[in-house]
């Protein structure tokens, strides 16, 4: 029988394979990657009664329009987005995330764009039939490491899916509401010493702007400058998801999945792991702002996160 | 030895060696990597998810699923480190073509440094260095010392694209860029050598820290005819 795959008729701004990423790299420059949004990455895959670590489509903005062939199929969109399914007879449904649909042969989803966010994720029942690399099926770019070549997707790729089970996973939903906030909690940086008191005051109290310098690497902020009373270099060191350095034009930068390892910038802050999936959901032209935190405190509020993601996984039926 | 642990947000443990870069802290750096790395390897410790040995740091990446802050610093605290562990590290030498369209940097170099092409030829190639980190994009090595008489910051703006396989230098130290990537070091060559193999899933990068590395001149038909 032939395998049934994906057929990439428009391929998407950034259309990517993700999972949780790739670990134990760090130290020859191998970014984590992985989802940006790791729990709607993981709500995706229970939608279709999938393991949670399987790897699922990732796309940014405009999505990807995907032509089912050979076979039929159980997926799930998760996010804030906006999508169709185009059916074999040319009928067309609204789509509605977290909700799992069945996709016959030449059945069609065109996913329109994103909301209020940049990435969502589309999950198919059985996962997608993919070889990892170094533990991880993530595709990172930057290094062309993973599927496809370690590109994005482009027009006429095909992306073939398992072996399937179309019952297990019929008319899976969560109520889940996608809501987003322009508070970023962070813990003080290694460097939060090297700004002075009146920066300190603005990055804790103004608004900082979202510009368009945004990408799967990093998040480039406009605000208020940010005075370096101590050096605006350090010697090259180790960075990791959600460091925010300060260059020297003073204008902070939020570290996402596919980092650069090293950086000579100093840091200011570190995003707390619980609000990184927040963080790099957040659009050009955003107003946002920081919020201190203890260790102690990010550690509980990471749990109740956990605690949240459970009970939406617990909830799907 | 680490003089002070404290924490990179909340899934990450920052150790500091000191601020100066030198062969011997970076040395204790690279033997307390090797030894984590063998205990995560031997699972005897879980949730660690990443070392990042720098210049003078080390980062310990750990799941906030699987552990915390204070569980990893006391395992690092904790530690013996046995400075008789042999880190298998190599000697390794890379060919470069310094013709000028790949030395892309040399007019500035001349300008800034005050001394001929030859001579920064002379000193570039007349050293062995170190490799104290690899990192910023897959495989890149930071190496040093160079010579004093060599040594020149940034380009005051970086480019957008640095070619595959640029020979480096800022400060004190030399670099190879691995893939095309931004970059702001100044370029005074080309290897046609592979420095990072994503097809080798053991040991991908040519250049580890530790490593002592020195490089020899090659000829533009050597280059064009280069095969691995």
């Amino acid at each position: 029988m032939n395998k049934t795959y994906f057929e990439i008729v428009r391929a998407g701004v950034n259309t990517t394979i993700q999972d949780k990423g790739r670990n134990h790299l760090y130290h020859i420059g191998i970014a984590v990657s992985g989802a940006i949004d790791q729990r709607n990455y993981t709500l995706s895959n229970r939608l279709v009664e999938n393991q949670l670590d399987e790897p699922v489509l990732e796309f940014a903005y405009q999505g990807p329009l995907l032509k089912l062939k050979n076979g039929k199929i159980n997926f799930a969109i998760s996010g804030d987005i906006f999508f169709k399914i185009i059916r074999k007879n040319l009928e067309v449904e609204d789509g509605e995330c977290y909700k799992s649909y069945i996709l016959d042969e030449e059945d069609q989803i065109d996913i329109i764009s994103t909301k209020n966010s940049t990435y969502g994720y589309l999950a198919v029942n059985g996962g997608f039939d993919l070889e990892k690399t170094w533990g991880s099926y993530s595709i990172n770019t930057k290094a062309n490491i993973g599927p496809n070549n370690g590109k994005k997707y482009s027009i006429n790729d095909k992306i073939f899916i398992k072996k399937i089970d179309t019952k297990s996973a019929m008319n899976k939903k969560i109520n889940y509401d996608y809501s987003t906030d322009n508070i970023i909690r962070i813990i003080k940086g290694t460097n939060f010493d090297y700004f002075s008191k009146d920066a300190i005051d603005k990055f804790f109290n103004e608004d900082f702007l979202i510009t368009n310098l945004v990408d799967r690497m990093g998040i480039r902020l406009k605000g208020p400058k940010l005075e370096n009373i101590e050096n605006t270099n350090i010697k090259s060191e180790g960075l990791v998801r959600g460091v925010i350095q300060v260059p020297a034009d003073g204008n902070p930068i939020i570290m996402l999945s596919d980092h650069g390892t090293v950086g000579g910038y100093p840091k200011i802050g570190v995003v707390i792991t619980a609000d990184l999936d927040l963080v790099g959901q957040l659009t050009p032209g955003t107003k946002i702002n920081f919020k201190e935190v203890s260790l102690e405190e990010a550690q509980n509020i990471f749990k109740a996160y956990t605690e949240d993601t459970n009970k939406y996984l617990n909830e799907c039926n | 030895m680490v003089k002070n642990i404290s924490n990179l947000g909340d899934a990450a443990v920052y150790c500091d060696f000191g601020s100066e870069v030198n062969e011997a802290i970076n040395s204790s750096v690279i033997d307390y990597f090797h030894h984590i790395s063998k205990l995560i390897k031997d699972k005897k410790i879980e949730g660690i998810t990443n070392l990042t040995p720098s210049y003078n740091k080390l980062i310990v990446s750990f799941d906030l699923t699987v552990t915390n802050y204070k569980k990893i610093k006391n395992f690092i605290e904790g530690l013996t480190i046995n400075r008789d562990i042999k880190n298998n590290n190599q000697k390794i030498k890379i060919p470069v073509c310094c013709d000028d369209e790949y030395g892309l940097d040399f007019l500035r170099l001349i300008e800034k440094l005050n001394i001929d092409k030859d001579k920064i030829l002379e000193l570039y190639f007349g050293k062995e260095y170190f490799c104290y980190m690899t990192g910023f994009i897959a495989g890149m090595p930071f190496l040093g010392d160079l010579n004093e008489n060599i040594r020149c910051d940034r380009l005051e703006t970086p480019r957008l694209k640095m070619p595959k396989g640029s020979v480096g230098i800022t400060e004190q130290f030399a670099n190879i860029y691995t893939f095309e990537s931004p970059g702001g070091w100044n370029i005074i060559g080309n290897t046609p050598k592979k420095i990072f193999d994503d097809k080798n899933l053991v040991q991908p990068a040519l250049v580890n820290p530790g490593d002592k590395v020195s490089f020899y001149q090659i000829t533009k038909e050597e280059y064009l005819n280069w095969n691995e």
